[in-house]
C-alpha cells in the first residue's frame, strides 16, 4: 500500500468526474469481447478453487478419495467442523478477534487524531515533521524490521502475550490509515471549522463533532482494510508467540495443515471457518470498502 | 514518495497560522509514539544489530563487520537477490497486463460486471496462509485436483520441481493480487474524460485503437502506482511462500524476506538476518525511488504538454 497518492498526476488535479461521466460506455453497443472472455476465464481461476473449498469441506475424508474433486458431496457431513471447532478452533478464533480489534480501534484512534491535526494545524514544523515520517513508513518494508521489534517485545515483558502483537500492529497500520485520513480531512470545507470555532467550540469538539461524522467513508474504509491485514497477519504471530494458545488463526492454520495434512477436508473446514468473519464484513461493508479504496487511489 | 513533496505543499496550504499548531501538536503524539517505537527504533536497530553477534535468546555482543563479511561472501544471498528479482519481475509482468485489461472491463456499467466484482475480490478477503494452503492441498499430485480429475496434464509435482514451484508461487501470487490492482485501474480508467473517446470515435478510431492511444497513456500515473505497490509488495511475500513451499525444493523460492527469516529464527543467527534485513530495506527504497523518478519526469513533462 505503499503509494496510495503516488497517482496526483492530471487524474488527481483534474475535478471529480460527475456520475453522468462514469456513463460513458454505456452508449457503445459493440461488445468488447476480448475484455469479456478474459473476465469469464478469470472468473473461473478464481471461483473454481473457492467452490472446492466449501463442497470439499462438507466431504468425509475416506469420501474425498473417492468422489470427483469438482462434484459436491453425495452425502453432505459436518464431522469435518466438528473436528476443527474441537481442536481448539474458538479459543484461535477469540485470539485473532482479540488482536485485531485490540489494534485496529487504537490505530483508527490515534490515525484519526493525528491526520486531523496535521490536516488542521500542518504548518507547524513539528506537525510537517510528523507527517513526512509517517509518509516515509510507507516506502519501508516493516515486515524487515521484524528482528528488532522481536527483541523490543521480549525486553518489554511482552513475548507470547497478545499485547505483544497488537502494539506492533497498531504501528504498521499508521501511515496508510494517516494518509488516507488526512486525504479525506482535507476535503472538509474550512469555514465549517471557522463557524464552529465562532460558537466557541474546542479542537476536540470539532474533532469529534464535525470532522468524525464527515469522513465516516473514510474511517469506515479505514478500519475494514486495517482488520483486513491484521486479521490474516501472520509473520508477527509467527516471530512472536510460542505457546500454542496464543496463536492466531492464519498462524493455527498453518500448524493444523501440517498436523493433519492427511485430512485435507478438515483443513479446508478451518481455512473456511477462519474467513467467516472477513467475509461477513465483506458483505456488510464491501460497497464502502471498495468505493474507498477506489477513491483513496484516485486522489 | 512523490507525495511527501506534494503532502507537504498541499498541508501548507491548508494550514492556519502557526500558533494553532502548537495547541494541535498533541493529537498526533499517541500516533508519532507508537510509531516511533514499533516503527522508526526498530528500522534503526536493524542496521544496528547488523553489527552485533545474538543468537535472539542470550546476550547481545558487538561484532563489528563480521556478519556483513558472513553475509556478502555466501552464495546464498546473490541466490536470493536473484530469486527475489525473478519474483518481482515475473508477478509484474503478470499480474500487470490481467489487472489493466480486468480494470478496463470492470469500469463499465453493465450490471453483471458489478456482479463478478463482488466475486473477483473473494481472494482479497483471505489471509495467506489460507490461500497457500488451499493450493497446495489443490496441486498434490497424489490427492489434489489433477489426482481426482484424472488429468495428467494438472499432475504434476508442481511443489517438487524448482522451476514448477517458482510458477506456482508466482500464479498463486498473482491469484491473490490481480483483484487488487484491477480495483486500482477500475479507478484510474474512470477518470479518464469521456469526451476523448468521443473526439477520438469522431475520427473513427477503433477499439484497440482507443485502448493503446487514450487508455493506456491516460493510465501511466495509475500504472506506475500499482506498479510501485506490486514491486515493494514482492519483497516482503513472506507468508504465501513460506506456507507454500518453505522457499524449497532445496532453495528454488528461496527470497530475502525467507533468507532473512530463516537465518534469524530457524538458524538463530541475528546478526546476518539483520544485514539481509538492511539490504530488505535498502532494495526496497531504492526500487521506490526509481519508480518515483519514473513517475516524476512523466508527470512534469505531461503538466506541459496540457498547458
Amino acid at each position: 500500500m505503499a503509494t496510495t497518492i503516488l497517482s496526483n498526476g492530471p487524474q488527481s488535479t483534474a475535478p471529480a468526474p460527475s456520475g453522468r461521466h462514469r456513463n460513458r460506455r454505456q452508449g457503445r453497443a459493440r461488445p468488447n469481447w476480448l475484455a469479456g472472455l478474459i473476465s469469464w476465464i478469470w472468473l473461473a481461476i478464481v471461483i473454481v478453487p473457492i467452490y472446492w473449498i466449501v463442497i470439499t469441506s462438507f466431504k468425509s475424508q475416506s469420501n474425498y478419495y473417492l468422489e470427483n474433486p469438482l462434484v459436491p458431496p453425495a452425502e453432505p457431513t459436518l464431522t469435518n467442523y466438528q473436528m476443527v471447532i474441537e481442536a481448539d478452533f474458538p479459543l484461535y478464533f477469540v485470539n485473532s478477534l482479540i488482536v485485531t480489534l485490540g489494534a485496529v480501534i487504537p490505530a483508527v484512534l490515534v490515525s484519526f487524531m493525528a491526520s486531523y491535526a496535521i490536516v488542521r494545524g500542518g504548518s507547524g514544523r513539528f506537525l510537517r515533521w510528523t507527517s513526512s515520517l509517517f509518509l516515509m513508513g510507507l516506502a519501508i518494508p516493516l515486515q524487515a524490521t521484524i528482528i528488532p521489534i522481536y527483541l523490543i517485545i521480549i525486553r518489554l515483558g511482552m513475548y507470547d502475550t497478545l499485547l505483544g502483537m497488537i502494539l506492533p500492529s497498531i504501528a504498521f497500520s499508521i501511515p496508510l490509515s494517516v494518509l488516507v485520513l488526512s486525504n479525506f480531512l482535507r476535503d472538509v470545507p474550512k469555514e465549517l471549522f471557522d463557524s464552529m470555532r465562532i460558537d466557541g467550540a474546542t479542537e476536540t469538539r470539532m474533532l469529534w463533532r464535525l470532522a468524525f461524522p464527515l469522513t465516516r467513508p473514510a474511517v469506515v474504509t479505514v478500519t475494514i482494510y486495517n482488520a483486513l491485514q491484521i486479521w490474516n497477519g501472520f509473520l508477527l504471530p509467527l516471530v512472536l508467540t510460542q505457546s500454542p494458545d496464543r496463536r492466531t488463526l492464519p498462524l493455527a492454520l498453518a500448524e493444523f495443515q501440517g498436523e493433519y495434512s492427511i485430512n485435507v477436508p478438515a483443513v479446508l473446514a478451518s481455512v473456511l471457518l477462519s474467513t467467516l468473519p472477513i467475509l461477513v464484513l465483506y458483505v456488510v461493508g464491501r460497497r464502502q470498502l471498495l468505493s474507498g479504496l477506489t477513491a483513496g487511489f484516485g486522489k | 514518495m512523490s507525495a511527501i513533496a506534494t503532502s507537504a505543499t498541499a498541508s501548507a496550504k491548508a494550514g492556519d497560522d502557526r500558533s494553532r499548531g502548537g495547541s494541535l501538536s498533541w493529537m498526533a503524539l499517541p500516533a508519532l509514539a507508537l510509531f516511533a517505537g514499533f516503527g522508526v527504533i526498530p528500522l534503526a536497530g536493524v542496521l544496528v544489530l547488523s553489527f552485533t553477534s545474538w543468537d535472539g535468546l542470550g546476550a547481545i555482543s558487538f561484532a563489528g563487520f563480521d556478519s556483513w563479511r558472513a553475509v556478502l561472501s555466501d552464495p546464498g544471498l546473490p541466490h536470493a537477490l536473484w530469486i527475489t528479482f525473478l519474483v518481482i519481475v515475473a508477478s509484474w509482468a503478470v499480474q500487470t497486463p490481467a489487472s489493466i485489461l480486468l480494470g478496463v472491463f470492470l469500469a463499465g456499467q453493465q450490471r453483471y460486471r458489478a456482479v463478478l466484482s463482488v466475486l473477483y475480490f473473494i481472494p482479497l478477503l483471505l489471509s495467506s496462509a489460507a490461500i497457500a494452503i488451499t493450493f497446495k492441498a489443490l496441486l498434490d499430485p497424489n490427492f489434489g485436483l489433477g489426482a481426482g480429475l484424472r488429468l495428467p496434464l494438472l499432475t504434476q509435482d508442481w511443489l517438487g520441481e524448482p522451476w514448477l514451484a517458482f510458477g506456482v508461487v508466482i500464479f498463486v501470487v498473482s491469484w491473490q493480487f490481480i483483484p487488487f490492482h484491477s480495483l486500482i485501474y477500475q479507478g484510474g480508467v474512470r477518470q479518464i474524460p469521456r469526451t476523448m473517446y468521443e473526439a477520438a470515435e469522431l475520427d473513427g478510431a477503433g477499439r484497440v485503437r482507443m485502448f493503446f492511444s487514450i487508455t493506456l497513456p491516460q493510465l501511466k500515473y495509475t500504472v506506475i502506482t500499482s506498479s510501485t505497490l506490486m514491486v515493494v509488495g514482492s519483497l516482503t511475500f513472506f507468508d504465501l511462500i513460506w506456507v507454500l513451499t518453505a522457499g524449497g525444493p532445496g532453495d528454488a523460492t528461496r527470497v530475502l524476506a525467507l533468507d532473512m527469516y530463516k537465518r534469524g529464527f530457524q538458524a538463530n543467527l541475528m546478526g546476518p538476518a539483520s544485514v539481509i534485513a538492511v539490504i530488505l530495506v535498502l532494495v526496497g527504497l531504492a526500487l521506490a525511488l526509481f519508480l518515483r523518478r519514473l513517475g516524476g519526469r512523466d508527470n512534469a513533462h505531461s503538466q506541459l504538454e496540457g498547458m
